[in-house]
């Protein structure tokens, strides 16, 4: 490979021969410094027209051309003609075709500096924007929760038979890894404390009370958030960049009716249910606990277990993961359906999701008990 | 006898600042098959989009009949809507679904068929798009230009009044595209739809279109309208000429029984 070089002569008052020779090529152009050439060119060519000459061009590419679109613009800035009747009849007709079809006016985009203020103006916005787009996807929630209760609904039972199998029994694995890991480790932290004033038999109580009334169903929901609100915006996200929620909406279909019902529906039925047995498994983590290490006999646990608990905790413990479950099914679909059309997008909707929905589900955790504490239940 | 089933008013379009097309004014008739052309980018499946209720205009107004379609409320725009069927450009099927799925899914929902009833009219479209056999695929288990098909197929479902087809013969091989140009014209003469398209195919927009507009991304209009002959034989502009002729002026038009 001959390395590219360039040769400039004046040719009489105002005009510039320019040949070329040897490779242009995108590996031997890389060695050159193509700005520093360009900026020599545009000095020296104060003359009104350029003649190029690629007699004794070698191989040329693409980085080739892309230099001589540039060196174009640079003559074109200066006013000087560029003469290229004299290159190879490819190099010609690639440059012709380069600008056969000009730029659309207003179709660049300019990336304007942003200045820290219009940041913070343009985040506050977007904040104020997701508020109102909350608001309005809750109120379209509700009329379609309406729409459902008066048999309007047009959805596919099929779908939400699909979302409760995909929801309940294939996360039944990992709640039960989750909470009984759970129950061991409140037995664990509460026995240490409690076999100071030797009460070690109190962690039944502490194990049983934590779990129903709040560790089931937080664990749960937080279970439910990374698996199913995360796939819900993966979803419908996917489902906005192929345009299939346009389609439904042009056939008649609500989205709203469509895709975020049967999914809502499958997280309140299912909740529940995820949630009892995660109670169970925890209570049973913390028995295995205080069995092996704190010589609890199993009676005993078992007496003390259903001593402390009340069915009122069960159904505290329920109540929250149903609404947690409303909750985890709003964010990941709102995600969805707010999502952008790009792969970006949709995982970006699902990470939201995730965030949006433990967001939401501790929020709402915390009012629940802080009304329990007030009503005294 | 001429009806207007859709009439364009001083319709603008513009993504936020960003004008597309401005000042289109159109009608389309009963029993039209309605050319929308331009080259790619100009706005054709944006006017689309406006057509379908999906993009509200920035200007201007689209009426159904006498029925003014962006100031009619929800109820009423289903009701219009009820009578369109629609090819996006991505064919835009459910993917989750089967392509009978989809297909069965606006027969299951405003139809009072039975489900047998449904599988054999599923069959029939499928068939009649030439993707017999197809009804357990899923849209990711076939090509693109079938996935346009089945996508026809689903917009046909219902025989709807009025058909929307965003290139339904782009990714088709010339067999394939002539016997959709048959099928268009066949829907149109035995079920009166009329038919809005937007095509580059210049075989069938001169074998099969009635009418026609044509958008211009520079000056972001119509620059010319009319039966596409009509356009071709008429028009002085030469845009419009080199687009007609794949910018050959000279190349003769086919003669109408070679094509049709
Ligand atoms: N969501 C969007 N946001 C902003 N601009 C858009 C958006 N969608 C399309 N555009 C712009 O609108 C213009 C028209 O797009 P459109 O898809 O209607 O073109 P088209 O005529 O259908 O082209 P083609 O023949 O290639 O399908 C394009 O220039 C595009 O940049
Ligand atoms: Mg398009």
């Amino acid at each position: 490979m001959t390395p590219p070089t360039w040769l400039a002569t004046p040719n009489g008052e105002n005009c510039l021969n320019l040949s070329f020779s040897g490779d242009w090529c995108l590996e031997s152009i890389a060695l050159m410094d193509l700005s520093a050439l360009l900026a020599e060119l545009n000095e020296r060519s104060g003359a009104q027209s350029v003649v190029l000459d690629g007699r004794e061009l070698g191989r040329w590419d693409s980085a080739f051309m892309t230099f001589l679109l540039d060196f174009k613009q640079g003559c074109a800035a200066h006013h000087a003609t560029l003469d290229i009747s004299g290159m190879p009849s490819g190099v010609r007709s690639l440059l012709d075709l380069a600008s056969a079809v000009p730029e659309r006016e207003g179709a660049r985009r300019t990336a304007s500096r942003s200045v820290w203020l219009a940041e913070v103006g343009e985040t506050a916005r977007k904040l104020w924007a997701d508020g109102l787009f909350l608001t309005r996807f809750l109120g379209e929630t509700t009329l379609a929760g309406f729409a459902l209760i008066v048999g309007k609904a047009r959805y596919r039972r099929v779908d939400l038979w699909l979302q409760i199998q995909e929801c309940g029994p294939s996360a039944v694995p990992i709640v039960t890894l989750i909470s009984l890991l759970v129950g061991l480790i409140l037995a664990f932290v509460g026995a240490v404390q409690l076999a100071m004033f030797g009460a070690q038999l109190y962690i039944a109580d502490l194990v049983a009370l934590g779990m129903t009334r709040e560790m089931g169903a937080l664990m749960t929901a937080i279970i439910m958030a990374g698996r199913s609100g995360a796939a819900f915006a993966a979803q419908i996200g996917t489902m906005n960049v192929n345009m299939e929620i346009s389609a439904l909406r042009v056939m008649g279909f609500a989205p709203m009716e469509f895709l975020v019902l049967p999914r809502m529906l499958a997280l309140i039925l299912v909740m529940p249910f995820l949630c009892l047995y995660s109670d169970l498994l925890g209570i049973i983590g913390g028995g295995l606990v205080s069995v092996a290490f704190f010589d609890i006999p199993v009676t005993q646990f078992m007496h003390r277990t259903a001593e402390s608990v009340h069915l009122t905790d069960f159904f505290i413990g329920v109540f929250k993961c149903a609404l947690f479950g409303v909750l985890i099914a709003l964010a990941g679909c709102m995600r969805g359906l707010q999502c952008g059309r790009s792969a970006s997008a949709v995982g970006d909707a699902a990470t939201s999701a995730v965030v949006t929905s433990i967001v939401f589900i501790v929020v709402a955790d915390s009012i629940v008990t802080l009304v329990c504490d007030r009503l005294g239940i | 006898m001429t009806e207007a089933v859709i009439t364009v008013e001083n319709l603008t379009m513009a993504y936020g600042d960003f004008l597309i097309q401005r000042d289109l004014n159109f009608t389309v008739n009963r029993g039209d098959i309605f050319v929308v052309m331009g080259g790619s980018g100009c706005g054709k499946s944006t006017l689309l989009m406006h057509l379908i209720g999906l993009q509200t205009p920035a200007k201007g107004s689209i009426f159904y009949g006498e029925q003014d379609f962006w100031r009619a409320n929800a109820r009423q725009r289903e009701q219009i809507m009820r009578r369109v069927g629609v090819l996006f450009q991505s064919g835009a099927l459910l993917s989750s679904m089967t392509l009978a799925e989809n297909i069965a899914l606006p027969l299951m929902e405003f139809t009072l068929l039975t489900s047998r009833q449904i599988a054999k009219m599923v069959s029939y479209k499928l068939a009649l798009v030439g993707l017999a056999g197809f009804e357990d695929y899923y849209p990711s288990e076939i090509s693109g230009g079938m996935q346009k098909r089945a996508g026809l197929a689903r917009a046909m479902a219902l025989d709807p009044e009025i058909l929307y087809f965003d290139e339904p013969s782009a990714g088709l091989d010339p067999i394939s595209a002539k016997l959709l140009d048959d099928l268009i014209k066949g829907l149109r003469d035995s079920l009166g739809a009329t038919v809005v398209m937007v095509t580059h195919e210049l075989a069938s927009i001169f074998a099969i279109g009635t009418n026609s507009i044509f958008l211009d991304p520079e000056t972001k209009t119509a620059i010319a309208a009319g039966p596409p002959r009509q356009m071709l034989a008429e028009s002085s502009d030469e845009r419009v000429i080199r687009f007609l002729t794949r910018d050959n002026p000279k190349a003769e038009l086919p003669p109408l029984e070679a094509i049709s």
